[in-house]
């Protein structure tokens, strides 16, 4: 079996996570991606440090996860000899990817209509902040900065709390995503059209479409705005129990469920009375304060095997030590190595199996430039 | 509008939320989506609703999910239901389902069997936790996924319980990933006839989320901890995260430290040297809180912004509904459902230049069955 995007070439010019996240996906479908980063820095994302922790000492983790199997092609495109050769690369390639502010690649003669000239089969796809309209186009798209634009950091923690981001790059992933969405449904219509298109994703939009639930809600609902439950929120529109509870020894993660079912197996007297199941949500906090202080007086496990065979959507809550530990993660097989110069990684796969088999490759980030000799000879530049 | 999924038939075997969600995409971009529902009651997701929110018999929730969409029902266990669901999947390109492994089989509908009837099917299988090892039973519910891969130890801070997303990002993303491949699959069946099996569970789709935590756990094998004060990212230093003001909050991103303090004037940030603010961020972030205080969101960003620092106020969706920058990216739309309009937002992907927009409604049960069943006869004729 082939892969599914055997013979596809990809240049990508875009750094940190979301355009780089794009090309990780479309590699591994079996795309061949160039990276085209600047002289001596490269993209950014090779020296942005996470925490304390550095592989040998000097290079970010992150940049090795987001860009392993890709190879690295240096050029400055400020130089009118490299910009030539960049071009002749973009007369060979299926897609292009930025994630540059809006203005900054037609400024250096790489907009859109002008890649269209050379090469009118290309799909040209860029990811913004925020759109290149409107009063934020020049700000800056850094993921924080959109979800707290977005709403989102009203969705997550407490009533009481502040508003609260979600802890994981969101909305980097899901415009890469999306741009992934939005490349390939133009690259299957260039069958029939014999066409290129330019496709486009914010982060903005991104992230509205992520909360496109609970956005339709307040559309139409009077604009309500969402009310965090008080107690272990777990989700702003979903009644008691949702949430993640303390026990004896841990935490308990309850789902959607019956109070009154809940009340029996728990052997909780005081839920007995909320027998409405329109109550669960009015009352929601009263229901999980009690349910709070209940299930405080026994272990983890204990409420697990209460609950399971009575088939209530609960669950143990881990950590990366006790997941790592456990068969059903093991099961997955999500973990592979790559090599990186003399370099081992330990990073993860992606997370689609195709034809039932894992896709995986070893092959690790390239070091700034390393294939910039052998491209140039392939292509002839 | 140029629809580039023009021509594709998608069944939906699917519920609730990540196999919807894939669908509903696919048919934003042009896919003829056709949800296989149980007689009488349809899928189970109509019944689901949020903030007791009902549009019709059907949750807002169903129609958010399920708008774009067509309905045919089947008795999966009649033979001669059956036989009709055959002669659809012999008309299909693409097949989604999320049941719980096993039940497919059950039906006669797995991926070797339809492959029999449909070489060229792109079967989409979306579990919680894949086919294999001790939780392939257990339910693949959102925020227990949440729970059980480490994901609810991102947000929130340090003395914070682990604290999940508000929203379900896991069937969401899952949903997300699975449209990629199901565009993957349709560019290599264009070229080949070859039909896939892609198969993909939460848990693998909410690791892949956590790539960057995870990358950096295999190399410091130390759980990442969330900041004491303002998290943003657990794995980032001070000063990343949301920030109270005297009227309201501000989200700063990455910056160095002086740079910052030489735009709110800080006196007490000059203590602190750059490399320590991954080590002191704490420290770091309780003086920036104190100091924030003191003035207006408003005045903050007078200060900050044009000095191209990172930081954004933090809206409510009362708020961005207001912006300009909200309004220009013209992410609300009418769905035309009788006469109750429902207003939702669009698909969050450009093509050149042009959005997606779709009036039709979710469809009522069974809503096309006799129409699809009088074409299919056609076409057995």
């Amino acid at each position: 079996m082939s892969k599914l995007l055997e013979d596809i070439l990809v240049l990508d010019f875009s750094q940190f996570l979301s355009g780089p996240y794009a090309s990780l996906r479309l590699s591994d479908m079996g795309a061949r991606v160039i990276k085209i980063e600047r002289p001596v820095i490269g993209d950014i994302c090779r020296t942005l440090y996470v925490s304390d922790v550095k592989i040998d000492g000097a290079e970010s983790t992150i940049f090795h996860a987001i860009n392993r199997n890709k190879e690295s092609f240096v050029a400055d495109i400020k130089d009118e000899d490299e910009l030539e050769k960049i071009k002749k690369l973009i007369k060979k390639a299926d897609i292009l990817i930025h994630n540059f502010r809006p203005g900054v690649m037609q400024r250096v003669g790489l907009g859109y209509e002008a890649v269209k000239e050379i090469n009118p089969t290309l799909i040209y796809a860029e990811i913004s902040g925020y759109g290149e309209k409107g009063e934020w186009k020049g700000f800056p798209g850094q993921d924080l900065l959109l979800q707290s634009v977005s709403g989102i950091a009203y969705l997550s923690g407490n009533e009481a709390d502040q508003p609260t981001p979600m802890g994981v790059a969101a909305g980097d992933i899901l415009a890469g995503t999306h741009l992934v969405q939005g490349i390939l449904a133009a690259l299957f219509s260039r069958f029939n059209s014999g066409e290129g298109s330019l496709v486009q994703v914010s982060m903005l939009e991104s992230l509205l479409d992520f909360q496109f639930e609970v956005l339709t809600c307040f559309l139409n609902d009077g604009y309500a705005l969402p009310e965090r439950s008080a107690v272990n929120n777990g989700h702003a529109y979903i009644a008691a129990p949702y949430g993640i509870y303390q026990t004896a020894d841990g935490y308990i993660a309850l789902a959607m469920g019956s109070i009154t079912l809940l009340g029996q197996l728990l052997q909780c007297d005081l839920l007995y009375k909320y027998n409405e199941p329109t109550e669960w949500f009015d009352k929601r906090d009263e229901i999980k304060l009690i349910l709070k202080e209940h299930l405080l007086t026994k272990k983890t496990k204990e409420w697990l095997h209460i609950l399971e065979p009575a088939d209530i959507w609960c669950s143990d809550v881990f950590d990366y030590d006790t997941l790592l530990k456990s068969d059903g993660y093991n099961v997955l097989d999500m973990e592979q190595m790559v090599y990186s110069g003399n370099k081992n990684i330990k990073t993860t796969r992606c997370p689609v199996r195709v034809d039932g088999e894992a896709l995986k490759s070893d092959k690790g980030a390239p070091a700034l430039g390393q294939d910039t000799l052998m491209i140039g000879k392939e292509f002839g530049l | 509008m140029h629809l580039p999924l023009k021509g594709i038939v998608v069944l939906e075997f699917s519920q609730y939320l990540s196999g919807p969600c894939a669908g509903l995409r696919l048919a934003d971009l042009g896919a003829h989506v056709i949800k296989i529902e149980r007689p009488q009651k349809g899928e189970a997701g109509r019944k689901l609703a949020i903030k007791n929110l009902w549009a019709d018999e059907s949750s807002l929730l169903f129609h958010t999910i399920n708008r774009n969409k067509e309905s045919f029902t089947a008795d999966l266990g009649d033979p001669q239901d059956m036989q009709w669901i055959k002669r659809l999947i012999g008309q299909a390109d693409v097949i989604t389902h999320n049941f719980r492994p096993g039940v497919m089989e059950k039906k006669g509908l797995h991926y070797e069997s339809v492959k029999e009837i449909n070489p060229g099917i792109v079967y989409t299988e979306i579990s919680g936790y894949g086919n294999h090892g001790p939780w392939k039973n257990k339910p693949g519910q959102d925020l227990l996924i949440q729970s059980l891969s480490g994901l609810t130890h991102s947000t929130g801070n340090y003395h914070d319980n682990p604290l999940p997303f508000g929203l379900g990002i896991g069937d969401y993303l899952c949903g997300n990933q699975a449209v990629q491949f199901i565009l993957g699959a349709l560019i290599r069946k264009k070229k080949t006839g070859q039909g896939a099996l892609l198969q993909l569970s939460l848990m693998e789709t909410l690791i892949d989320f956590q790539f960057e935590f995870f990358t950096t756990y295999f190399q410091s094998k130390r759980q990442h901890k969330r900041s004491a004060i303002s998290n943003g990212h657990s794995l980032l230093s001070a000063p990343y995260g949301i920030y109270k003001t005297q009227d309201g909050y501000i989200a700063i991103a990455m910056m160095p430290l002086q740079k910052l303090n030489a735009a709110i004037d800080c006196e007490a940030l000059t203590q602190f040297e750059e490399e320590d603010t991954f080590k002191k961020r704490d420290e770091i972030k309780a003086v920036i809180s104190t100091h924030l205080l003191t003035g207006t969101t408003t005045s903050w960003l007078k200060k900050t912004q044009p000095l191209d620092l990172w930081v954004m106020p933090v809206l409510n969706w009362q708020e961005l509904k207001e912006k300009q920058g909200y309004k220009i990216l013209e992410m609300e739309q009418q769905i035309h459902l009788d006469d109750i309009e429902i207003t939702t937002t669009r698909c969050p992907v450009r093509i050149n230049g042009q959005i997606f927009l779709s009036g039709k409604p979710a469809p009522q049960v069974g809503q096309h069955t006799e129409h699809i069943k009088a074409a299919l006869s056609l076409k057995y004729e």
